[in-house]
């Protein structure tokens, strides 16, 4: 494939050496994403998705070490680059957006302290530009009364200005990605919503590309153009969005589509949940490791890890199931 | 703001006249007086010498008379220093006191809080356990422990330092060592608790994602917030080196006030003890007034009422 991709990541495999033994957190992922796209990655809480987005910042936390595969942004070299280069990436050509904005924010320094901080460090904009642009990216994010704003410290704001601010810092230097993390979850439900909108209006605005991090499907099928399913470190579905939700083919993404509340199920009708709890990445099973929780678990599906099952250029899966009847389907073709 | 220091202000004198009250009390329950000693007075002359300073009339005159003597400013003449007034001798006594106290502080806060960050970022490392051990024997050590063995040591055996007196800055070294030790092991635990509490802040991470250096995370972001806790220990630390310096004076031999003080008590000079109670109970009052202050300005979440 000749096709530039801003984000490159291939094979990624990133484990955590933690005093009892090696938990691998990231197997084999490989993501790309071209510039403006927006691409949505799902799954449940320690799937790895954070962990995948952190690690294109460098920011995986401490016991965590990259141990395959590469990483590439924008012509960077990720997983070759030292701290002091890694630190003029960041905030500048990637930024991100944590879960909490109640949290995020410095207690003790102004708003205003906090936007100009990074426009300072990346830009050679003096105090007074810095400050204009802190005010421009405060109306931009739909903050009212900027100027008083940026006067303000972040216990006098709400959690959604918060968030809103944490945007605005994120958007400082115009960065290339835009990595979401949860970016809604620590929000009100009406709150979520204004969010999402103005990401999306500035992504057309400023045409970046996106990483949306949540477990919330929802969000991602409004906003997203391609969605990866992570499952205990593995991308096990791939694909647009329109394949995840109309055409899915793990069984883990059917469970997970299963389990939205929809607006026409009957009154008595119950949830689906996906039954059992996430495997152990610290001895993670040989097979798939989704195979104790499947429904149509096979015996393989115990011994050896799926191959990618490739459906067309972007829908894939990792299942053995969905490789046998890709199979059967071939040989009658034959 | 203003409110508050006013309230503050009012809230100090209601203190100020307890300590006083009670101390005046306490103080006359002990047994003995001013004008015992061992060569015989005669009785008239103990008697001519209680009338002059008003020790002959009752208890509660005694007590009216003095505090209104203080309100107005009037701390009263010593009864055993002749012709020296109260007011005369703390002016000339706690500048001594003040200057070693002072240094002390200021060691034990740059210290503490530098050894306390440097445990918290080298955590579980070589470095981390030695500052514990240090700082778990600054804790159990009494000063005057400490004075004695770095007098044998430095003093005695060595004779590298000079034990007593004042004379020259080396004549500092020791004392301030003594009553820095115990602040600054104290600071130095609450300062690497608080630092790796701050460390493992959303905040953090979020000065990290925009890039900044590892100093700017750690001298702007860090150590603001994670200096709050020591902030809220001046407060405490400064009556500890007050108290601590009574015992590290006398051990010297620094004409301070916290000898003064001694002396005044052992020898029942009513007024001194009374004077220097009073003052240093206005300088911790006014410390803590101050410490508060502080506080407001570095954590603007805190607010004055």
């Amino acid at each position: 494939m000749a096709e530039e991709y801003l984000v490159d990541i291939k094979n990624e495999r990133l484990s955590f050496f933690t005093p009892a033994g090696e938990v691998k957190a990231l197997n084999d992922v490989s993501i790309h994403l071209k510039e403006g796209e927006v691409l949505g990655i799902v799954g449940e809480s320690g799937s790895g998705k954070s962990v995948t987005a952190y690690s294109l910042m460098g920011l995986t936390a401490h016991p965590g070490k990259l141990i395959g595969g590469t990483l590439q942004f924008n012509g960077h070299e990720i997983e070759e680059m030292g701290e002091k280069e890694m630190r003029k990436i960041r905030g500048k050509e990637i930024s991100i957006i944590f879960q909490d904005p109640m949290t995020s924010l410095n207690p003790v320094y102004t708003i205003g302290n906090q936007i100009t901080e990074v426009i300072r460090l990346h830009t050679d904009k003096d105090k007074k530009q810095a400050y204009a642009r802190a005010k421009e990216l405060l109306e931009l994010v739909g903050i009212n009364e900027p100027e008083k704003r940026l006067k303000q410290y972040p216990h006098e704001l709400s959690g959604g200005m918060r968030q809103r601010v944490m945007i605005a810092i994120a958007l400082a230097c115009e960065p290339k990605l835009l990595i979401a993390d949860e970016p809604t979850t620590a929000l009100d439900v009406t709150i979520q919503a204004q969010i999402l909108e103005l990401m999306m209006e500035l992504k057309d605005k400023l045409g970046m590309a996106i990483i949306m991090i949540t477990h919330d499907l929802g969000v991602v099928a409004s906003m997203c153009d391609r969605i990866a399913v992570m499952y205990a470190g593995r991308i096990v579905e791939y694909g647009t969005t329109d394949d995840i939700f109309y055409r899915p083919h793990h069984m883990y993404t059917k469970g997970l589509i299963r389990s939205i509340p929809r607006l026409d199920t009957k009154e008595h009708e119950r949830l689906v949940p996906i039954e059992g709890t996430p495997v152990d990445l610290l001895n993670p099973p040989a097979g798939c490791p989704f195979a104790p929780r499947c429904e149509a678990c096979m015996k393989i599906c115990l011994r050896e890890m799926p191959p990618v099952t490739q459906f067309d250029d972007v829908h894939y899966t990792q299942c053995w199931l969905n490789q046998k009847e890709a199979m059967e389907k071939g040989e009658a073709n034959e | 703001m203003l409110k508050y220091i006013v309230k503050r202000i009012a809230l100090a004198i209601v203190t100020i006249w307890a300590v006083a009250t009670l101390t005046f009390f306490l103080m006359n329950m002990v047994p003995g007086g001013p004008f015992l000693s061992e060569k015989a007075i005669s009785p008239q002359a103990t008697a001519a010498l209680e009338a002059k300073y008003g020790l002959d009339k009752p208890l509660g005159e005694q007590y009216v008379t003095y505090i209104s003597g203080v309100a107005h400013g009037d701390f009263g003449d010593s009864l055993k220093q002749r012709g020296r007034t109260v007011a005369g001798i703390i002016q000339a006594k706690f500048p001594v006191s003040a200057k070693i106290g002072g240094i002390s502080v200021l060691v034990s806060l740059i210290l503490g809080v530098l050894l306390g960050s440097i445990a918290a970022l080298k955590r579980g490392k070589f470095l981390d356990s030695l500052i514990s051990v240090i700082s778990t024997m600054g804790i159990a050590v009494p000063s005057f422990v400490i004075c004695t063995v770095l007098m044998y040591f430095f003093g005695v055996k060595f004779k590298i330092l000079p034990t007593m007196g004042l004379s020259s800055w080396q004549n500092y070294i020791m004392p301030v060592a003594a009553l820095a030790f115990y602040p600054t092991a104290y600071i130095m635990r609450l300062m690497r608790s608080s630092m790796l509490d701050v460390l493992g802040q959303d905040y953090m991470r979020t000065a990290k994602a925009k890039g900044l250096s590892g100093k700017v995370q750690l001298f702007k972001h860090a150590l603001r917030n994670a200096i709050l806790p020591v902030v809220t220990y001046v407060g405490p630390m400064l009556a500890y080196t007050v108290t601590g310096s009574f015992v590290v004076e006398k051990i010297f031999t620094i004409p301070g006030l916290g000898g003064e003080f001694i002396g005044a008590i052992q020898g029942r000079d009513y007024t001194l003890i009374m004077g220097t109670t009073i003052f240093l109970a206005t300088l911790i009052i006014v410390m803590n007034v101050v410490v508060d202050i502080v506080y407001k300005l570095i954590d603007p979440r805190i607010t004055l009422k």
